[in-house]
């Protein structure tokens, strides 16, 4: 299956914009679950802002946030697909440019020394597009995620070692829920990355804060961290927005990787509650769009 | 807990009459504030023709169309998506601004000790609204009136007219009172019996 580098460029300008307006799911499944449940009087009225803002988002057709975050875009590459490395992402970063400038969207991204704002949501090395592969025959995978930086913000990495053993890492992810308080617009997706090298293991972090509510870590002892860790933080009391309350977080996401016999790295990312994200496949025939 | 509607210029008696759990109702002007036009204003000693005496300042940048020039938007922007960020970033800059005259901050995640102190002195309160709603905050804005260093778009300093803005809830008074900080002590009393429950030794 040849993809035309035009589709690509429309599918990435469409996503980012859908990404923006439209909540998934499991994200709004997720809300109802806290609100069902929270016992807290001022954050059963803050969940229903936030409930009551997706619903406006989709009725006025806006966006759900005014943070545009920065634009990631994550491609998998199944079999078959043709299109060539560089032109997949040259399109990608056009149509990342024109959703910006025709919808328009505020530019949220600047050079990280002078600043400067060149009002197309893109800069040296950003959109990050990462890249990779499945046997998924003839399907070309693009998932779309504008990161807001009020989570994003509020993100650690630790290089524990390994006498410090689980508990190490159990201790920093209780220990930057706390850090974060209200400034990662919480209820949040608590991403932990367990492992690898260090780079790896924030890479883990955002794969995971990221990760659709009510999947599990596919290794079975990060499935059973994270399900220990999400009880766990929400006995803290930090609440919606940082006010007080049960819905600290939606959950706790881990991913691990493998790693060093002298290292034990932890990291955390957060995802807000507006746990945005949009994908689309493209198949020969045509552009299904998802989330 | 008592329901205040507020339309600027705001005097000292009426801030000070803020406690916090009590909610605000904005209507008028609201200037829109954050990190590059804060950075411009204390740090690089660029001045605002604005007049902020008496006025309320949210922490944002909003996501904005250009226009002609009309009645309806006399900035020659229409407001697309206005929301709110995270006020924590901006925390040295509170006291200065207060200094300017402003006297009620609104924003989202709360602010630090400094500015607390700064509310109880110069007579200012902090208004939490909740961060993420965005499409329903835009539904309390009426138009964007002016727009100052322009240059720094989209961190310009916004002058919005709002209509119905809230209710907001008083976090952070002029009385010392401060909601994080409330919870943020409860939460770190907490730490012991969650680490406990994860079995950390």
């Amino acid at each position: 299956m040849r993809v035309e580098p035009k589709a690509v460029e429309e599918v990435a300008r469409e996503l980012y914009v859908r990404a923006l307006k439209i909540l998934p799911p499991d994200v709004k499944e997720g809300f109802a679950r806290l609100a069902a449940t929270e016992s807290d009087a001022t954050a059963k009225r803050v969940l229903g802002t936030m409930i009551t803002n997706i619903r406006v988002a989709e009725e006025t057709e806006n966006l759900l946030c005014q943070d545009t975050g920065i634009p990631i875009y994550n491609v998998v590459i199944g079999r078959g697909v043709e299109i060539g490395g560089t032109e997949l992402k040259n399109a990608i970063r056009r149509g990342c440019e024109r959703a910006t400038r025709e919808y328009p969207l505020r530019s949220s991204v600047v050079h990280p020394i002078t600043r400067r704002n060149e009002q197309t949501s893109c800069g040296p090395g950003i959109p990050p597009i990462h890249i990779d592969f499945s046997d998924e025959p003839e399907t070309l995978v693009i998932e779309m995620v504008p990161k807001g930086s009020g989570s994003e913000n509020n993100s650690w990495l630790r290089m524990a070692i390994p006498a410090e053993g689980i508990d190490a890492i159990k201790t920093f992810v209780v220990d930057c829920v706390l850090d974060a308080g209200g400034k990662t617009c919480p209820p949040t997706i608590v991403g932990v990355g367990v492992g690898g090298t260090s780079d790896l293991c924030v890479a883990l972090a955002k794969r995971a804060a990221t990760r659709p509510l009510g999947t599990a870590c596919e290794d079975p002892e990060g499935a059973k961290l994270e399900r220990e860790l999400s009880e766990a933080v929400n006995m803290l009391g930090v609440g919606p927005q940082g006010l007080g309350g049960d819905s600290t977080a939606f959950a706790v996401h881990v991913e691990v990787a493998a790693t060093h016999i002298t290292m034990n790295p932890v990291a955390v990312n957060m995802q807000c509650h507006s746990a945005r994200r949009a994908s689309a496949a493209i198949t020969p025939a045509g552009v299904e769009y998802g989330f | 807990m008592t329901h205040h509607v507020l339309r600027p210029p705001i005097t000292e008696e009426q801030v000070r009459a803020l406690r916090v759990n009590d909610t605000v109702t904005l209507e008028g002007a609201l200037y829109g504030i954050r990190d590059a036009n804060l950075i411009a204003l204390f740090d690089k000693g660029r001045k605002t023709r604005f007049d902020m005496q008496g006025q309320a300042a949210i922490h944002t940048a909003p996501n904005v169309k250009r226009v002609p020039p009309s009645p309806q938007h006399p900035a020659g922007y229409a407001p697309v998506c206005v929301g709110t960020t995270t006020s924590a970033r901006m925390e040295r800059f509170t006291r200065p601004f207060l200094a300017m005259g402003a006297r009620i901050l609104i924003g989202k995640g709360g602010l630090g000790k400094g500015s607390l102190d700064a509310f109880a002195e110069l007579g200012g309160a902090y208004l939490a609204i909740i961060g993420g709603t965005a499409a329903l905050e835009t539904t309390w804005i009426e138009a964007i009136e002016d727009v100052d260093l322009d240059d720094l778009n989209p961190e310009s300093i916004w002058k919005f007219r709002v209509h119905g803005f809230g209710p907001l809830l008083v976090a952070m008074d002029s009385h010392g009172a401060s909601l994080y900080d409330a919870v943020q002590q409860a939460a770190s009393g907490r730490r012991a019996q969650t680490l406990a429950r994860l079995g950390v030794k």
